[in-house]
């Protein structure tokens, strides 16, 4: 199951949108997210449409790939559009039946409400796909530095950020080891209902949990030893550097922004069946 | 002047029973007087519990002694003000590889030290790549470290402490978890290095066979250091070696046994080779 998000995931290829700085990237993402949500009319969600089919073709990665992403979420976006479907009540009723109805306005306001979703999950996984985990970190790093001045550690978070990414596939490994260990034992994970199954989890959650300390210990022991002493003092052994790419980028995303906020508000281009 | 000096070190902890109340004082280490001069290779036996892994921690300053002096390239390790420059002087490689690899590339890892020490972006790159190379693995640079094998994750960790520049590195049982593969590789890295770089070396471990090219071993049993002298020395005493629970090579225990029944060799022998070239000038 596991195997199955690719949100959050790198795809590695060479394309231009890979090699642009991460804190454009990060920027870039931000601001389309924004901008999302300040239209209301077909005409801004065509432009946004045209936008984000563009930045997928630049980006190199299989369309077919990122929509695999979204699997995880579709739960979450079938409760959103019920809600909005049957909760919202404006407009001509098309539909009733006992407690549930459906309003012209609530069936708008879900198909929006979707297609919002799902233009946020992939525009943002597109960043991930497109940005290494480390590059993710150093740019966020180098984004929230003036957050260093009212005393946020933002070195360490982004250490903590990189070393978690470091040590994910390895706690991995280890829970796989220790449910085969516990299985041998004569562990029972499969059957019984829920909380059975939770319960079961215990003999295999305490052990990677020491183990887990054991390790950030050592880690910690193994950092100081190589003179780690927090980011002060600290040079980079890949500082980011803004390029040409980079510059174009951000307009090319501003004009966008611009595009998508005025095109929405002033092409009412409101063809709607009923 | 020395590399490592102890004078009269002495380390004790707490002792504490299951509610955490402090029940005594324990010694790992009692009374240990070593001295390392620049650019030897010296090899610290003992078994488990002997204490060698707690003076390996002394001379990176991980641990400050509780009585008496440990120097290091000249300076005290008790001194909060030498903390970093005794960090510098004296690397560490510790036994598990996964626990001390930090970055997510191998490069990156081994560019974590430069970075700390604050080395400009462009020599921590042409350090990267000269420690990779010294350690043979320059062709991974762009590997997660997670592939590789422990053999190759040793040696990214060699090279992490390599690009650090330090006059000293201490090995804190390198190879106790890894196959014998692994074990090879990383005892060749370690003897190219110092061929290389004229590094001294500091290798703690319970394998025997890992200490014969040793300039000078020093053996340890509760905290204290019992036998000391080159590795011909300290090997021909093998019946006090098993005393101490070590793993005498087979070469040595079988001329211990010949030269028992009344042959005529030498104590000592460390290789196979030195062996038969002995037993072939019998009679």
């Amino acid at each position: 199951m596991i195997r199955d998000i690719t949100i959050g995931q790198y795809y590695p290829a060479k394309s231009i949108l890979h090699r642009l700085d991460p804190r454009t990237k990060l920027v870039s993402t931000l601001l389309y997210l924004v901008s999302l949500f300040l239209f209301k009319s077909i005409s801004g969600y065509l432009v946004a449409t045209v936008f984000l089919m563009a930045i997928i073709r630049m980006s190199k990665v299989p369309f077919a790939y990122i929509v695999r992403g979204l699997k995880p979420i579709i739960m979450l976006l079938m409760i959103t559009v019920l809600f909005n479907l049957f909760l919202t009540r404006d407009g001509d009723v098309l539909f009733h039946a006992w407690i549930f109805t459906i309003t012209e306005g609530g069936l708008v306001t879900a198909v929006y409400m979707a297609i919002r979703l799902i233009y946020l999950i992939i525009g943002s996984s597109l960043m991930t796909f497109t940005t290494t985990p480390n590059e993710l970190t150093d740019g966020i790093e180098e984004l929230l530095g003036p957050l260093n001045k009212i005393h946020v550690p933002v070195h360490e978070i982004a250490m903590i950020m990189s070393i978690a990414l470091r040590f994910i596939p390895i706690l991995l490994e280890e829970t796989d080891k220790i449910m085969k260990a516990q299985i041998a034992r004569g562990a029972d994970l499969e059957s019984g209902n829920m909380i059975q199954k939770a319960k079961s989890m215990i003999p295999i959650l305490v052990p990677l949990f020491v183990s887990a300390f054991r390790r950030a210990n050592d880690l910690a022991m193994a950092m100081e030893a190589r003179c780690y002493r927090g980011g002060e003092g600290r040079t980079k052994m890949k500082p980011l550097h803004y390029q040409k790419r980079d510059h174009m980028a951000y307009i090319v995303v501003i004009v966008y922004v611009i595009a998508v906020v005025v095109i929405g508000k002033y092409v009412p281009l409101h063809i709607w069946v009923f | 002047m020395d590399m490592v000096q102890t004078e009269k070190l002495v380390y004790e902890y707490e002792k504490r029973d299951e509610e955490g109340n402090v029940i005594g004082m324990s010694r790992a280490i009692d009374e240990v007087d070593i001295d390392v001069k620049e650019g030897q290779f010296i090899a610290i036996l003992g078994h488990n519990g002997s204490g060698k892994s707690t003076l390996a921690k002394h001379i990176n300053a991980i641990l400050v002694p509780t009585e008496g002096t440990m120097w290091v390239n000249g300076r005290n390790t008790s001194d909060p003000e030498e903390l970093w420059n005794v960090r510098q002087s004296a690397g560490m490689v510790f036994q598990n590889p996964d626990n001390q690899i930090i970055g997510t590339v191998v490069e990156e890892d081994v560019g974590f030290g430069p970075e700390n020490l604050g080395v400009p972006t462009d020599e921590i790159w042409q350090r990267v790549e000269d420690s990779l190379k010294a350690v043979g693995m320059i062709e991974y640079r762009h590997h997660s470290p997670n592939k590789l094998s422990g053999g190759q994750k040793q040696r990214v960790a060699i090279a992490g402490v390599v690009a650090m520049e330090p006059k000293c590195i201490v090995l804190d049982e390198p190879t106790a978890m890894l196959d014998p593969v692994g074990r090879k590789e990383v005892l060749k890295t370690v003897k190219k290095l110092r061929e290389k770089k004229q590094v001294t070396v500091i290798l703690i471990t319970h394998y025997m066979e890992e200490v014969v090219d040793a300039d000078k071993v020093y053996v340890m049993d509760h905290g204290r250091v019992v036998m000391e002298g080159t590795p011909r020395e300290v090997f021909s005493r093998v019946d006090e070696l098993k005393n101490y629970r070590l793993d005498v090579p087979q070469v040595t225990i079988l001329a211990h046994e010949l030269k028992k029944r009344g042959l005529q060799i030498p104590d000592g022998i460390l290789r196979k080779e030195e062996l038969v070239e002995v037993l072939c000038q019998l009679n």
